[in-house]
């Protein structure tokens, strides 16, 4: 399974990649293996400033719904605006282009908690 | 948890299992959306050896099921096949099943896996009741019995190349006890639950792989592959079959779920809930089902409410999924009478906000005829 090492992880199964202080946010090949076929995607929380852990979007698969988690607290800078008509990106490229959505962090450091890819891994192979 | 005789061959293809109804049942196999169109445009294999066998037989055996079931038995020819429902004596359903007749005083029941042990004892009950011997006159064959649906345009031309029989003959809703594949005394049954044909054919447990392997060898030049539970929901959703445990239960009448084609009033037909079933059909109902399709980004979820334009709560959805071939979100669902019609507008509530539907006369799929 793919768990690319220069990203950081969350136990929601959301990955995060800080560019240049923007952490961009996606959700991990073992979550998109799991939830199956994805057949929509909803955030309409761009320009929003929410709190870690307050839901962003919801994610639905053909057979279930799962809300998507700020893996960071700030504002939704950008919101990945193929995900309305072609949903399957996130099966296909769930670290490329089927990323979700663009933070501006409002506390940097935050990203220091979250899961390595070791740590990660050890999770869901456990 | 129990196994079918295809539980080997589901893992060897890596198919994703899942428990349901106390079996480990395959959900997907290559993705629910291909499965889906798969069936829809070629075929695809399910393996449904979960479902309920019960064998009736002896002299009482039409009497009592014309008793226990809602639709007209006599109506039966050997060898046809009808879908009814079993009344629960409170104006609700026990459960949703074919019949088959093979004679006058031999006939199969098939019913859903869930459901078995239930109607088990219920079906007992009233067989003792009027004199049949349980064990004997009215038989569990669920446990020796396997099941594959072959569905999809290329399932007959599949199956015509096991057997010397003139499978093509056969009209929908009929069976045959016949030889395929070396497999003598195979059902074969042209019946299915995806709305895109084909057949299902039952054999003991022990000639299931055999049936799988000759099934794959003959369908490989149409494309044919395995489906899941998951195909098999999005599937019948799309022709708005329902599917008993979402659509209807014991809560729900047949009248409600539009399921009044198999509530048969005629004269002689004396079954369970028939008076209080025909007061609903001339009186009329507070409920009734309805198929729809979303007219705005949504996908309607089972307990999700239906609201008028005002957002008066009028209902509520009992099945629903984004559809693989309209990629619009569909589904099934009580609403009150007025809101019924095809047509109508009405609002499910996803994540509290409304968003726009139509009602629509099942099939709520239907394929694009060629020009």
């Amino acid at each position: 399974m793919e768990i690319p090492l220069e990203l950081k992880y969350t136990k929601d199964h959301e990955w995060v990649r800080v560019d240049n202080g923007v952490a961009v946010v996606g959700i991990t090949e073992f979550a998109q293996g799991e939830l199956g076929d994805i057949v929509f995607i909803e955030i309409e929380t761009g320009g929003e400033t929410l709190e870690k852990d307050e839901v962003f979007g919801t994610i639905e698969a053909v057979k279930t719904v799962s809300d998507m988690f700020m893996p960071v607290s700030g504002e939704i800078a950008e919101v990945n605006s193929k995900l309305e008509d072609t949903p399957d990106i996130v099966n296909k490229d769930p670290y490329g282009e089927g990323w979700m959505i663009k933070i501006n962090m409002s506390d940097p450091g935050q990203v220091d908690a979250l899961l390595t890819a070791d740590q990660y891994r050890e999770l869901v192979e456990s | 948890m129990k196994k079918t005789p295809f539980s080997d061959i589901h893992s060897r293809l890596g198919a994703r299992m899942q428990p349901f109804a106390g079996y480990n049942m395959p959900v997907e196999y290559s993705g629910i959306n291909d499965e889906h169109r798969t069936v829809r445009e070629k075929a695809g294999v399910f393996d449904v050896s979960h479902m309920g066998e019960f064998r009736v037989s002896g002299p009482g055996s039409q009497d009592f099921l014309q008793y226990v079931t809602s639709n007209d038995v006599n109506r039966l020819r050997d060898g046809m096949i009808q879908y009814t429902c079993l009344p629960n004596g409170k104006g609700g359903i026990v459960d949703d099943l074919l019949v088959y007749r093979f004679s006058h005083e031999e006939y199969m029941l098939v019913v859903n896996a869930a459901n078995i042990e239930k109607d088990w004892n219920w079906l007992a009950g009233h067989a003792r009741g009027r004199g049949l011997v349980v064990g004997r006159d009215l038989y569990d064959a669920s446990d020796e019995t396997a099941l594959l649906a072959v569905q999809g345009p290329a399932a007959m031309k599949t199956m015509a190349k096991l057997t010397g029989e003139p499978l093509s003959e056969m009209k929908f809703y009929t069976f045959r006890v016949l030889e395929i594949a070396g497999i003598k005394n195979a059902i074969f049954s042209v019946t299915g639950y995806t709305g895109s044909g084909g057949c299902e054919i039952y054999i003991a447990n022990e000639d299931g792989p055999a049936l799988w392997d000759a099934v794959f060898d003959a369908g490989k030049e149409f494309g044919i592959k395995p489906a899941g539970l998951g195909a098999r929901d999005t599937l019948r959703l799309e022709m708005g079959f329902c599917l008993y445990g979402n659509d209807i239960d014991e809560t729900t009448s047949p009248i409600e779920a539009g399921l009044g084609w198999i509530t048969r009033f005629s004269e002689g037909n004396d079954f369970i809930d028939r008076e209080l079933l025909f007061h609903q059909k001339t009186e009329g109902v507070k409920r009734k089902l309805v198929a729809f399709i979303m007219q705005e980004r949504g996908i309607p979820r089972k307990d999700y409410e239906i609201v008028d334009d005002t957002g008066n709560i009028i209902g509520r959805v009992t099945s629903g999924t984004m559809s693989p071939m309209m990629g619009k979100g569909i589904g099934m669902g009580y609403v009150k009478p007025e809101y019924a019609g095809e047509g109508s507008a009405i609002n499910i509530l996803i994540r509290n906000r409304p968003v726009k539907a139509e009602v629509v006369q099942p099939p709520i799929y239907r394929e694009q005829k060629q020009q």
